[in-house]
């Protein structure tokens, strides 16, 4: 029987798999994105388990929410980074290091 | 109901449609051309609805089942956050328009952010403050890299997305579980899952997680990184606004989550924020002292005066809410005044934020090295200036909140951060002879030098009545 912590673990996984993806990766910034869309991702499984456990639907609700501003943050992320390519000409995060820090 | 509760929304909902309006009627007609009277009206519309809010507001009254809250604390805070906004706006125009970069998306962006920032500081669920969060957020990262013809400013703009996307991701994880073990997004009834007194298990994971996520939105130490680099590689105008109005809407939101949601356990959150207020102090005051560039030295001030300011909040009580407050308003008065000073900086018309340009800056012009003498001390909190009576009540409220160490580390990192100030004043009065500064001669940046700097003495006698009106804002806070 699948129950509320099989989700719940399902989802501290997939979020730790995304802040290490995002500290641990040296290649290309479109993997941040990604690992930042996995994070939201967990973040939902979260909040589907939670609504579905308890029976109350503001946890639905709020994914909806969650799943749209994640959409309009992709486009802005991508949007400043076709920017960065056309100045740098390179995207790869060790190049991101103009200014120090 | 709906028509009630739209009523105490009017404000958002009118600085909302006036951003989608300006954008359709800008594109529609001159684009960059009309931006320039987009900006003065942004700047009368700030004005006139922070009077409005000023002015009308009365009691408490929660709008949307709880979900927003029109209080005495979001009024406080939205009042500031209008204000500061409206400065930096009618400053920034000379600057950008002279160096090609007053576009008609800048006052639109700038009024989405406020309306998110509204929304943050009046949340009273869970959601409504992701989503005034984001909306605040995902405006200041386009504004961020506006000049999306320079290396840095996208650099700056990449960053700060990137960085500021992994704090939603954490705040949100933390919401994910306090919605789970609480059983509701309101602020209202997760304050009655805790309250014996302490948090259970799966809520103090939660706090721990929404702690991280807006420590990153106020740039408090450990999730400090984003911060110098933002504040060098952004246009000058838009390193102010990231200074003052963001940083308010962050602490008043951090401020009413932790007491509205978390309010009857403060001490399981009260230790955590403590540590984060001497970190960010002593970093801010140590790492400052090495910067050359002065956009990354008031990046590290910043995070030093969060660090303070954030010894209010990690007192958990009334007044320490209060000392927040009255010193959120005296930061945000000084950092315009400072960056005023600042924009004005230049040399054949190219804008200069090398602190050694600024070598004897006093004998080319004495008023205005004066006024920013009176900015850095109070910036540095030496005693007749105003920023010392913001220092002096968040070490009351966490000195009388039992927090002693904390209170004694507050004045030690004072004395260290006092060095890199004084030293801009010795290199203005005492530094070595060379080729004169050139100034911008705008009287809107004058002006607001000249203010902000007469605040700073005008301001020891009542603080314009700031803390009665914060001490009534933080009592609808804390009870």
């Amino acid at each position: 029987m699948i129950g509320l912590e099989h989700y719940l673990t399902v989802a501290a996984v997939l979020f730790v798999i995304g802040i290490f993806g995002l500290f641990l990766n040296r290649k290309n910034v479109i993997i941040l994105l990604m690992s930042i869309e996995l994070i939201l991702l967990s973040v939902n499984i979260n909040l589907v388990a939670f609504s579905s456990y308890s029976g109350d639907l503001v946890g639905q609700i709020f994914t909806l929410f969650v799943l749209t501003v994640a959409a309009a943050e992709a486009a802005i992320g991508l949007a400043i980074l076709v920017c960065f390519f056309r100045n740098r000409g390179t995207i790869a995060v060790e190049d991101v290091n103009v200014m120090k820090g | 109901m709906i028509s009630a509760d739209l009523n105490i929304i009017a404000p958002e909902i009118v600085l909302a449609v006036f951003a989608m309006l300006g954008l359709v009627a800008a594109v529609y007609s001159g684009k960059d051309r009309v931006a320039g009277i987009l900006l003065w009206a942004t700047v009368a519309l700030f004005l006139v609805v922070a009077a409005w809010i000023g002015l009308n507001g009365q009691g408490t009254n929660p709008a949307f089942g709880g979900m927003f809250m029109d209080d005495a604390f979001s009024r406080f805070a939205k009042v500031i956050i209008l204000l500061s906004a409206a400065a930096i706006l009618a400053m920034s125009k000379d600057y950008m328009e002279r160096r090609d970069l007053l576009r008609f998306e800048y006052p639109v962006l700038v009024t989405l952010a406020i309306v998110g920032m509204m929304m943050m500081v009046s949340a009273g669920d869970l959601i409504a403050l992701y989503m005034g969060l984001e909306l605040q957020s995902l405006a200041l990262y386009v504004v961020a890299s506006l000049r999306r013809d320079s290396v840095k400013s996208t650099e700056a703009g990449l960053k700060y997305f990137v960085l500021g996307a992994l704090s939603s991701g954490l705040l949100l994880y933390g919401a994910s579980l306090a919605y789970g073990y609480a059983g509701t997004t309101l602020f209202s009834g997760i304050v009655v899952a805790a309250s014996d007194g302490h948090l259970s298990l799966g809520l103090l994971i939660a706090v721990v997680f929404i702690i991280a996520g807006l420590g990153f939105k106020v740039s408090a130490v450990p999730f400090h990184m984003w911060t110098p680099d933002v504040y060098e590689g952004s246009p000058t105008p838009i390193t102010a606004f990231f200074a003052t109005a963001p940083k308010v809407a962050a602490m008043a939101l951090f401020a009413r989550i932790l007491h509205d949601a978390f309010g009857q356990a403060p001490g399981d959150w009260g230790q955590v924020i403590a540590l984060i207020a001497v970190l960010s102090m002593f970093l801010g005051s140590i790492a400052a002292i090495g910067q050359r560039n002065i956009k990354r030295l008031m990046a590290y001030s910043s995070i030093a005066h969060m660090g303070y300011a954030l010894m209010g909040l990690a007192a958990g009580t009334e007044f320490g809410v209060t000392a927040l407050l009255v010193y959120m308003a005296i930061y945000v008065t000084m950092n315009v005044g400072t960056f005023a000073f600042i924009l004005t900086m230049e040399r054949d018309g190219q804008p200069v934020t090398d602190i050694d340009s600024l070598n004897m800056y006093s004998k080319a012009h004495p008023g205005r090295a004066f006024a920013m003498l009176i900015l850095l001390f109070s910036l540095a909190g030496v005693p007749p200036m105003l920023g010392f009576f913001g220092k002096f009540y968040v070490l009351r409220a966490a000195y009388e909140a039992g927090f002693v160490w904390l209170a004694l580390g507050g004045v030690l990192a004072s004395v260290i951060g006092a060095y890199y100030y004084l030293r801009i004043v010795f290199l203005m009065y005492f530094g070595k002879e060379q080729e004169e500064l050139g100034v911008d001669r705008s009287p809107i940046l004058y002006g607001l030098l000249m203010t902000s700097a007469a605040i700073m003495l005008i301001g020891i006698v009542n603080m314009f009545g700031v803390e009665g009106a914060a001490a009534a804002a933080a009592a609808t806070l804390v009870n």
